[in-house]
């Protein structure tokens, strides 16, 4: 495939993931915003492993660190944990059906909010509701969504 | 030290085009609504601003003549006094945070003169501080954030205290006060000027809720921060004032 052409597909995936977790929202929409930079390295870490690996999930979670000011290495921890899991599932998550791939991202973000809420218990700053936990369920009820529109991207452009 | 701090602010620099990105069409919108704002309304508005403008006026004729007073009788103590210090006004980037930082972003950086430690200050009261300055955006830990504490003096009896933020409540709260402390509903805080980080005089909350629970060692004194963390659009940056030792 002419991937040379079109190697902009992935980072445009990595920019609109960044910019949705900047956007202001509704103050009651802080903890159950959905975590889009996470789906975008499930993503592309499930469909494209040789493109996108652990060392590009490191890399967006030191960017989402210094966004969203964070202690350094936070979300990088987090993300490089998720990216490894996933990569090791890679070829059979790719067979899965978007319903059975919809509840292995939950559980991989559920693992993700679990390493931050052990990392911020560290820091002794420990969230204060129960909606910390809300993230993995919004985040897979969104998944057949982001994937199918990544999807439609990558053909459109014929990208990887 | 300082190289690590440089490196971070560093790392601001690449982040900076998507804050700036992401915050433009917010804050067009919103200028959008201020042209869309009717005639009638503006009319309406100025009269009431002009009124006020008035007002304040008179109020500031009054504040010159106390104030050279004050400086003079400070003079005469040969204590410290104050000089009029530099301010800048700039915007609140209209970015959202992670739940778990209570920090805000501004649009202006080390370009505008702005350094590490600044105090920060709304129309109400004392915002916080920069905890990080980039070249164009730089990083206020607001006063309600764990990581920050403010030395505050009582109005009504001059009793000097320190407020650190309350992770859960969004609200500040008083340490080490002993439970014979007079302290009482309502009372309200400014700065003490004490650490030399925040000018003194300006307002930082009042107090909502005093609790002395005999079984504890401290009072529980809860604060409402007089400044809007959460809804000031536009900040005060403030140069410290240096303080001179009054002439004899």
């Amino acid at each position: 495939m002419t991937q040379s052409h079109h190697w902009f597909v992935i980072p445009m995936t990595f920019l609109v993931a960044f910019i949705l977790t900047l956007l202001p929202m509704p103050e009651w929409t802080v903890w159950v915003r959905p975590v889009w930079v996470l789906m975008v390295v499930i993503y592309w870490v499930m469909m494209a492993p040789h493109q996108v690996n652990v060392g590009t999930a490191w890399l967006a979670g030191i960017f989402l660190d210094v966004l969203n000011g964070t202690l350094l290495g936070e979300h990088a921890l987090a993300m490089t944990l998720v990216a490894y899991l996933t990569v090791r599932m890679s070829s059979r998550l790719r067979m899965f059906p978007l319903l059975q791939q919809g509840l292995v991202v939950m559980i991989l973000v559920l693992l993700y909010q679990f390493v931050l809420f052990c990392v911020q218990g560290f820091l002794d700053q420990l969230p204060s509701t129960w909606l910390f936990w809300t993230p993995p369920v919004t985040s897979m009820l969104l998944w057949p969504w982001v994937s199918s529109i990544i999807k439609d991207w990558r053909r459109r452009y014929r990208a990887i | 030290m300082d190289t690590f701090v440089q490196v971070r602010n560093a790392l601001s620099m690449p982040i900076a085009p998507l804050q700036y990105l992401v915050s433009w069409p917010v804050q067009f919108f919103h200028s959008m609504g201020t042209v869309l704002s009717s005639h009638d309304s503006l009319i309406k508005e100025n009269l009431d601003l002009k009124a006020q403008q008035l007002l304040l006026q008179a109020q500031v004729q009054r504040l010159l003549a106390l104030e050279s007073e004050n400086k003079q009788l400070k003079a005469l103590l040969r204590s410290s006094t104050e000089v009029q210090g530099k301010v800048l006004v700039a915007e609140v980037m209209s970015i959202a945070t992670d739940p778990f930082v209570n920090q805000v972003t501004l649009d202006k950086g080390s370009s505008d003169g702005l350094f590490v430690g600044q105090p920060v200050l709304d129309a109400n009261g004392v915002m916080g501080k920069l905890i990080q300055v980039g070249p164009l955006t730089s990083r206020v830990l607001l006063v309600n954030d764990p990581h920050s504490g403010i030395p505050v003096q009582i109005t009504r009896n001059g009793m000097h205290a320190i407020a650190v933020g309350d992770a859960y409540t969004g609200k500040l709260h008083l340490v080490n006060m002993p439970q014979t402390v007079d302290i009482k509903t309502g009372d309200f805080l400014i700065t003490s000027g004490l650490g030399e980080h925040y000018p003194a005089g300006y307002p930082v909350g009042q107090i909502i809720s005093v609790v002395k629970d005999p079984g504890l060692q401290f009072a529980t004194i809860i604060i409402e921060p007089s400044a809007r963390l959460d809804r000031s659009r536009e900040v005060l940056l403030v140069w410290p004032n240096k303080t001179v030792q009054g002439k004899k």
